[in-house]
């Protein structure tokens, strides 16, 4: 039920952060709480517009609020934020590392080409390497070696 | 100085942009030789894609396989679906985490850009069980989520 709950959460939290001027609302309660008032402000809209769009947000789990008298200051909810930032942060930075290390690839793949330019590029075409069947043939040889590996695994967690 | 931008499209998307200083017909041919994939497409230090097959026609077939060196792992499963040399590629492919995840349909276009490359990468949002999923593999590295990040971010 917990992941359930969470699942919505994250999908909703994507969907929320698809409008921009949720994304102003965010980077503006990022600098601390504010009222629908405040927040109406710099953006030409009405409060009842405003608030609509932090009903998505509240609902989204990024936003949450507290009572103070008759007014309710939002906030960034922290959890909710994470959850999201998190994946996303995870992506950015496996793909920069990977196409940091591209690069050097690249750089690397100029120089051997100055030193064989007669050599024909057969890459380059787009043309395989390989023929089909051998390809299939390599693939279907990796399924059976991991196959293989997991029944190894699962006699040895047996005999214990 | 960060080369790369990484924006979420509508609710379903991810948008990557990448510029490199080679020209598009390596960049394309880096994305679908297997001995170059095998170099570079390895995402946190310390992984190895010990296995790297790929079939570099339309309904050709891919495997990747990943591992930490430190007995963790993963793989994935893949088709080309069209092939323009050199210009843009699209592909599906799915994880194994162990258990498949929903197939990913992946856009790669490679666009001239001065005397390099702006490569473009569109993907589909992985759902929250997928995403849950891949930070459990462990390719996070104790990475701090913060507001500062989101504020870069948006």
């Amino acid at each position: 039920m917990m992941i359930m709950a969470e699942s919505l959460n994250l999908d909703a939290a994507f969907s929320a952060l698809a409008d921009p001027t949720r994304r102003a609302i965010l980077a503006r309660l990022a600098k601390g709480e504010a009222t629908v008032m405040e927040l109406a402000g710099p953006f030409a809209m009405t409060q009842p517009a405003i608030s609509q769009h932090l009903k998505v947000l509240e609902e989204a789990g990024l936003v949450a609020s507290r009572v103070d008298g008759t007014k309710r200051p939002r906030r960034l909810a922290k959890a909710g934020i994470e959850a999201m930032d998190q994946w996303l942060a995870m992506l950015r930075d496996a793909l920069e590392r990977s196409y940091d290390r591209l690069d050097e690839v690249l750089a690397g793949m100029e120089t051997q080409k100055r030193s064989t330019s007669e050599t024909p590029d057969r890459h380059a075409t787009g043309t395989a390497s390989n023929t089909g069947s051998e390809l299939a043939k390599r693939i279907r040889t990796e399924e059976r070696r991991r196959k293989n590996k997991q029944v190894q695994k699962r006699k040895r967690g047996e005999r214990r | 100085m960060s080369k790369l931008t990484l924006k979420t499209e509508g609710d379903t998307h991810v948008v990557v942009t990448r510029r490199f200083a080679a020209p598009p017909e390596a960049v394309y041919r880096a994305h679908i030789d297997p001995k170059l994939v095998q170099k570079w497409m390895l995402g946190p230090e310390g992984w190895t894609m010990p296995v790297c097959i790929n079939e570099a026609k339309p309904g050709g077939q891919i495997r990747y396989e990943w591992a930490d060196g430190k007995g963790r792992g993963f793989y994935l499963t893949g088709e080309f679906l069209e092939l323009e040399p050199h210009r843009r590629i699209v592909h599906v492919e799915r994880m194994y985490l162990p258990d498949p995840t929903p197939d990913n349909r992946i856009e790669t276009t490679f666009v001239p850009d001065g005397e390099g490359t702006l490569m473009t990468m569109r993907m589909t949002l992985p759902d929250a069980e997928t995403r849950k999923a891949m930070l459990a593999t462990g390719m996070e590295r104790g990475m701090e989520a913060s507001y500062v990040r989101l504020e870069g971010m948006i």
